[in-house]
Formats: C-alpha cells, structure tokens, sequence
C-alpha cells in the first residue's frame, strides 16, 4: 500500500529529517524570483534618477544655475534663448492655486457632509460616486475643459476677450479631478476622530455645525492637510488639462485668465516637437522633469508625513 | 483536598521511573540531559518519542518559555495543562516547529524526536510538520471541498498511491466518513464545527504522521461534538501519539494517560511544574500549586 | 407669589438661530457633495450631444483622416488593445510577484520598508516622468522605438505600484489560520501561497489589476512622450510597429479648431468612457460577488 510519510520505527532519522538539497533549490529559485520583481520597484526609481540627473547635468553645462533658477523668462527656441524656469513655475502654481480655491470648499464640506450629517445609506451610495470622478481619464476633463468652460461658459459671461487658452478653464476641471482626493481622505480623517469628542461637544449644547466645523475639521486637521498635500501633487504632475485647456505660452502671472504654460505643458510640448538628442532644448525636458519629479516627491513625503502624525494621535 | 500529600516538599528532582517502582528494561531513546530543579517531573519509564531538554524560547525579548525538560511517551496521549498565558500553546507548538513562522522567535535547547533534535540546523522544518501534524483550536478548514482538504496534504507531499483511498481511509479514522460520504466535493465549510474539526483530524491523518498535536482542539466546539472528539483520541491513540493542550481539566484527566502542569513564572516565562501519569496528578499531585490549580483555587 | 415663566425646552433667540443654520447647513453641504456628481452629468450630456451623431460603424473601422467626416477610431482603438494587452501581461506577474515577496517571503528589516516606501512613491510619480523614463530607457536606449512594446513596459511600469498595494491587501485578507493549516500539513511556504493564498488572494488581485488598466486606457502623456502621436493608417500586428491610441487621438482631434473635429472627439470620448465605466462596473461586480462568498 503507497504510504505518505514512511514510519521512523529503527530508521534513520536523520536521514529522513534533513534538508534535501533538491527542495532547497526549488525554494531558492521561487524567492530568487519574487525578489527579483521586488526589485523592479527598485530599478525603475534608480532609472528615473538616473535618466533625469544625466540629461540635466548635460543641461547644466550649457545653462547656468543663475539663468535657470533665478531668470523668469523660459523662451528656450527663441533665437536668444533664455531659460528662467519661473515662468513655467509660476504656470503650475497658478493652476494649483485656483484650482484649489474651488476645490478646497467643495471637497472639505463634501467630507464634513459624508462624515457628519450623511446617514450610512446615503453614504455608501454617495462616496462610491464621488470616487468615480477620480477615474475619468484626464484628456476627457481637458477636452471638457476647452470646449465647455472656455467656449460655453466663460467666454458668454465674461466677453471674447478671455483667452481661449486660459488657466481658469483648466483650473476648474483640475478642481473636479482632485475633489475626491480631498474629499474622501478628509471624510477618512474626520470618520477616525474619535466619538467622545463629538459627544463632549453635543453634551455642552453644540450645534452639528459647530461640532463638525469647530470640533471634528480642527481635530481632523492632518488628514485634511496631507490630503491638500496629495491634491497638489496631483496638479503639478497634471498634464493633459492643462497642455490643452491652459496654453503653451510661458507667461509669468497667477491671474486665472491669462494663457500660461505649466511645467508639464513644455514637457508634453517638447515630447510632441523634434528636438533633436544632445540639444539644449532636448536636456531642458530633462531639467523640468527634475524639476517636477522633486516638487512631487517632495509634496507626497509632506503628506505621508502628515497622514502619519494622525495616525498617531487618533488610530 | 486540603491534606498535604507525603513527599509534597521533598521531590524536587526529577525521579526516573526506572529508578523507582516501574523497573523497565526496555531501551529509552537519547535521554533529555539535564534534571530541572524545582519540579515534580517523573518521566515515563516507556519509550519516549520526544525528549525535551531545558527548552528555552522568546518572542524579542520577551521569554515564554524557561528551561523546559520533559519526556513524552509513544502511542499515548499526553496533555499540557495549565492557566491561561502558561507557555502550554507555545510549548506544543515547539514540538513541530510551528514557532519558526512567528518573526523575532529564538529557540534555545533541544527536542529529540526519536532521538534526533529537530531544532538542528540541517534539518528541514518541512520534514518535521509532515511527521508531526497538528489541530488547530479553531477549526481551520481550506475553502475547498471536503476530498480536496484531506488529500492536500498528501498532494504536497507527493503521494503516488490512490488519492480515493487515502480519503476514504482518513475520513474513516477520523469518525467522518459516514457522515459526509454522498457527497465529498461539498466544502468543508458547510460543515457543522464539529465536523469541521474531525475533518481538520482527517486532513492531519491523510499526511501519515506519527505524533498528532491538538491544540485545545475542542474549546470551540459544543459539548456533544467535544465528547465525540475525545472518543476519537482515545481511538486514534493506539495507532499515533497524541498530546493535546487543554484548559479542560476534566477533559485531560478523561483523555490523558500523563499529564504536564504549567505556570507563568514571576517574568511571563512558561515553567514546567509537575509531569507524571495523569492518575497521579489528578489524585495525589506532588506540587501544591498543581493541586491548587485542579481543585480551581485559581486559573 | 409669583408665577414663574414655565420651563421650556424649545429653543428661543440666539439658541434657535444657532440650530436653524446648522439645520441649513446640511442642504449646503449636501449640495457641495453632489457638484462632483452634477460636473460628470454635465460633462456626460455635452459629450453625448456633440458627439452621438457621428457614432457609427463606420466611425469604428475608419483610419484617421484630416477630412473630419471620413476620420474614425480604427487604428488607435487596435494600438489601444495591443498595448493594453500587453501591459497587463508584464504587469501582472511582476506585481503579484512583488505583493507576495512583501507579504510572505521578505524578512522583516530595512530593506522590506525601503521597498514599501519607494512603491508608495512611485504610486505619487507623475505619468509624464513615466513617459519622460519610457523615452529615454526603451525607447532611446534600448533602441525599441515608438512602438507598441516601448508603450507596454512604459504603462507597465506605471501601473505596477497601485497593483502591488491592491494585491498586497488582497493578500492580506487571507486568514492567517489557513496558512497555518498548510503548513502543518507539511507544506513548503510557495506551496502554501500557491495553493491557498492565491487562490483566496484573487478576487482582490483581479480587481486591483482591472482598476489598473482602466486606468492605463486614458493614459495620454506618458504614450505621447514616447512617440505615439503620430499618424496611423494601418492595423498593428506587431508589437514593434508604431502605433497610436484612443486618448491620444482624441488630444489631436480636441486640438483642432474645427468643429466636426470637436465632434469626432467627443464621439471617441464617448467609446472611452464606455470602455472605463465597463472595466469600473466590472471591478465593482467581482469585490461584491466575492465579498458574499
């Protein structure tokens, strides 16, 4: 009769028990592997340095610092190119600031809605809607951005003389991208606050306003700002809505109706054109890029930072 | 009772059998070296399938188990008893090496299965859990029909022989057959707890171990699907070695023919009180605090 | 004696006024939460208006062209699929494989919360500095191209990061219990993930790598940074051929002042949002079906 595990009686027992060299290869070859796609997570981030650092060293050689960080005007093509990145900065501040304006109030009393007021019925039907927004592809809010707001919306209410390309449009679609980023990661905050507090407010006479928005928003605090955090990270990296809807005009201003032209509107520009490798104006994708990937890295560290400090105070 | 046995203060190192009233000449495997101090510890005079000597374990830093010495007898069931937090999970998870899968575990001292220390570094933990199985406290069957849970095991440990058979045959040892032969491919988790747990017991046959553990196999279990269970070990014994952690005390002194007492020492580290035939421990302990704990002053 | 005023505890005065803008809050802040709600309305009937009369069949199977009317979606919706296809080929295994390296095999030091770390901020990278990477990695250095290969490893390496943090908390949702049932069986540890983790692990697998690929199938930046706007007459049967895509051929039709040009790309928006919403719904039909179970 076949047998699974043969009996030990007067047998070798070590023999049996020890480590069969087959079996350790096998296992060796499987978790050889797995790390192996561990480590892929790895390579692609040393590849995005590396391919970003050499081509803007390369870039370095040719621009100086000065001209670059403290020079406003970025007209790489003209016939005397000058390559201030402050206009291109100041293209992508100003989209993340008008967008935040709408967005900061409609996401933070979208939260205090679902946190505080909405039973869980309404909650569950709602929140789900609100995420879905999160998943529309972005050349559909770019497309939406220039043909409804522009030309539908701001053009017959403020008069032809808005700019069909302007930071505004852009700006309100990047608001309804990153509305349920702020939203849901503020909801999330402000649903882990602690019932007690609630209740000691409600105990002394509060409102539900006033406990929402003078007990629980002000407790919430990190989660809102890490998720504010998250929200501009998310603009700067932006690129469809604002390569179509806002211009390609670097333009150094933070008025909303004026045509702008953001970090990544000259690297989708440069991405389109022909320039050829080993140019200056080929490494100066290379140097927004750096310029953009630290602004990002920077702004998702800050918010994990602040998710953490609330998890510490109330998780 | 309350009567101070004879010999309560006196015993205080372990006394082997074969010094004493059993005279034994059968051989006894690899002995645990080393006599713990302090304890009640009579070592069946039989032969012993696993010899533990001044077993030593922590989770970081902190010890859940302290100079444990003790040996335990072939094809008889044997039960670690003892309050809660005493070392006796941990202590019966040793036995198998199941303590290996908890990061930050260290393990100091030996266990000698059939005179071989599990514990040494070319031997394969695998190995070891094929020939040691064990039951779990909740029962924890896959998500998978009934015929898959039992010949899994069998299937990863490379079974030749008719997968049919082996089931049949298991869920037969296990009492379960009758009760679920119309329909094998129902999953085990349809099944009532009870049930569940005699399946885990067919799983854990169906390898062909030598020694099974059980982990308080039945404190989730209702009273009648408890009875059947320790029906089933008194069964099984006589084929396999059976030691079992329980909170039970009237379970371990139906169940078990030797019988370890634990307690938490002063830092949380598990200790080995008192160990012998459960007709002794039950009716005349040699520790005091054994005899506390089974007459339910505390625990 | 006198009468004392009889104790109520209706709200008067400022109380009342109190309570009434709190009460009227709630419709304020109710409407705030429906704006997201009414914009994608909004966006749906002006797409579908503009672009619903030039859905047809033949809009399907047309190449692009610069005569707005004969343009159509052929080409750039077969790049769409090649490279989609191939995508989650690549992605798939080495997310997996990653999720399961994290949870069950790693040892817990330095190097597993380096690894973590790195993925959460690859997650936050913009999709244009994947594309900037593609570019210069496959495109340039490996000398694929603008083709549909250096597409797929570009999106690929794009979407790994969400599928691994989705995979991880599939994985993760697999009780302990089961793996200790295995591998006191006698089970290695790959046998264990094999045939019980990942089974369990699925459902939440599945979901995290359609919810990745939808959102590859929008992806417009990164793809135009390695090549794919171009003009595309042909069907691709080859993954070194260049190619275009769905979102990229809207962005070029978007671009175009003329208004049958606007049409056709709210037609195409159209088709992609169908595309997105089916691969959402079915995302959402697998966590509820297997939620039950």
């Amino acid at each position: 009769m076949a047998v699974v595990t043969e009996r030990l009686d007067g047998g070798n027992v070590h023999e049996a028990l020890r480590k069969r060299p087959l079996n350790r290869w096998n296992e060796a070859v499987i978790k050889g592997l797995l790390t192996a796609c561990a480590a892929v997570s790895l390579v692609t981030t040393f590849a995005i340095i590396f391919v970003l650092l050499e081509e803007t060293v390369a870039f370095f050689r040719e621009v100086s610092f000065s001209d670059f960080f403290l020079h406003t005007r970025w007209r790489p093509l003209a016939g005397n190119p000058s390559f201030g990145i402050w206009e291109l900065v100041a293209g992508t501040m100003n989209v993340v600031i008008w967008s935040l304006v709408i967005a900061l109030p409609i996401g933070l009393a979208s939260a205090i809605y679902l946190s505080e007021y909405a039973d869980r019925r309404t909650r569950n039907t709602l929140k789900p809607l609100l995420e879905a927004l999160a998943g529309v592809p972005t050349v559909v809010y770019a497309y939406f951005a220039l043909n409804f707001v522009t030309l539908d919306v701001l053009r017959p209410v403020l008069g032809n003389d808005v700019p069909i390309f302007n930071a505004l449009a852009a700006s309100t679609m990047l608001a309804v991208m990153i509305l349920p980023t702020i939203a849901s990661i503020s909801e999330d905050a402000m649903s882990s606050v602690p019932r007690d507090l609630r209740e000691a407010a409600y105990g002394l006479g509060a409102t539900r306003l006033e406990v929402a928005v003078r007990v629980v928003l002000p407790a919430a605090l990190s989660g809102v700002i890490a998720s504010v955090l998250l929200a501009i990270a998310r603009v700067v990296g932006e690129t469809m809505i604002v390569a179509i809807a806002a211009g390609s005009t670097p333009n150094l201003t933070l008025w909303p109706l004026s045509t702008i032209q953001t970090m990544t509107g000259f690297m989708l520009q440069v991405g389109l054109g022909d320039a050829a490798r080993g140019t200056v104006d080929y490494r100066s994708l290379f140097a927004v890029g750096a310029v953009l990937f630290a602004i990002t890295l920077l702004f998702n560290i800050a918010a994990t930072w602040f998710v953490g400090r609330f998890r510490e105070e109330y998780v | 009772m309350g009567e101070e046995g004879p010999g309560m203060t006196q015993l205080r190192t372990p006394v082997r059998l074969n010094e004493g009233l059993l005279q034994d000449t059968s051989p006894t495997p690899v002995a645990a070296a080393g006599q713990t101090a302090g304890g009640a510890i009579t070592n069946p005079a039989e032969e012993a399938v696993f010899a533990v000597s001044e077993l030593n374990l922590w989770y970081g830093h902190k010890q859940a188990l302290s100079d444990v010495t003790f040996d335990i007898p072939v094809n008889r069931v044997t039960a670690l008893i003892g309050p809660s937090g005493c070392g006796k999970s941990t202590l019966i998870r040793c036995l198998n090496r199941m303590n290996d899968l908890i990061r930050g575990v260290r393990v100091i001292g030996r266990v000698d299965y059939h005179g071989q220390d599990i514990y040494a570094p070319d031997i394969d933990p695998v190995e070891v859990r094929r020939r040691i199985g064990m039951v779990f406290q909740k029962p924890n069957p896959f998500p998978k029909s009934i015929q898959d849970n039992v010949a899994f095991g069998a299937k990863v440990n490379g079974y030749k022989g008719s997968m049919g058979q082996l089931v049949e045959r298991s869920l037969r040892q296990a009492a379960l057959w009758e009760e679920v032969k119309d329909d094998l491919k129902k999953s085990g988790l349809a099944l009532s707890g009870g049930q569940q747990q005699r399946l885990c017991i067919a799983r854990a046959l169906a390898v062909q171990p030598d020694v099974i553990l059980m982990d308080e196999p039945c404190s989730s279990l209702d009273p009648i699907a408890t009875l059947k269970i320790e029906d089933l070990i008194r069964e099984l014994v006589r084929d396999y070695t059976i030691i079992i952690v329980t909170h039970n005390m009237q379970q371990a002194a139906r169940v078990s023919d030797y019988t370890a007492f634990m307690l938490a020492d002063d830092h949380g580290a598990g200790r080995l009180i008192e160990y012998g035939p459960a007709s002794e421990i039950f009716t005349n302990p040699k520790e005091k605090r054994t005899e506390d704990y089974i007459t339910g002053r505390f625990g | 004696m006198t009468t004392a005023a009889p104790i109520t505890l209706r709200a008067r005065g400022r109380v009342a006024m109190r309570q009434a803008i709190s009460r009227a809050s709630r419709y304020l802040f109710l409407g705030a939460s429906l704006v997201g709600v009414a914009v994608l309305l909004l966006l749906a009937y002006e797409t579908i208006s503009s672009g619903v009369s030039r859905l047809s069949w033949d809009f399907v199977t047309n190449y692009p062209s610069r005569f707005a009317e004969r343009a159509g979606l052929r080409s750039s919706a077969i790049g769409s699929t090649w490279v989609l296809g191939l995508t989650v080929v690549m992605a798939l295994p080495i997310a997996v494989g990653t999720a399961i390296w994290i949870e069950e095999f790693a040892p817990r030091n330095k190097l597993l919360t380096i690894v973590k770390l790195n993925l959460a901020n690859l997650a936050g990278v913009p999709s244009i500095i994947y594309g900037v990477l593609g570019l210069a990695v496959f495109g340039r250095y490996f000398g694929l191209g603008p083709s549909i290969m250096t597409g797929a490893l570009t999106l690929s390496l794009m979407i790994v990061p969400m599928t691994v943090i989705a995979s991880q908390e599939a994985i993760r949702q697999v009780p302990p219990s089961i793996r200790d049932g295995a591998l006191a069986l006698g089970a290695t540890q790959w046998q264990t993930v094999w045939y019980h983790v990942l089974p369990g692990a699925l459902p939440g697998i599945m979901t995290g790598i359609i919810l990745a690929v939808s959102r590859a199938v929008g992806e417009t930046a990164a793809l135009i940074m390695i090549g794919a706007f171009t003009f595309i007459a042909f069907d691709n049967t080859s993954p070194r051929e260049d190619f275009t895509t769905v979102p990229i051929q809207i962005y070029n039709w978007t671009i175009r002042p003329q208004e049958a040009f606007r049409q056709n790309a709210a037609a195409a928006i159209i088709v992609l949002m169908v595309a997105v919403l089916s691969l959402n719904l079915l995302a959402a039909v697998i966590r509820e079906r297997f939620r039950r179970s």
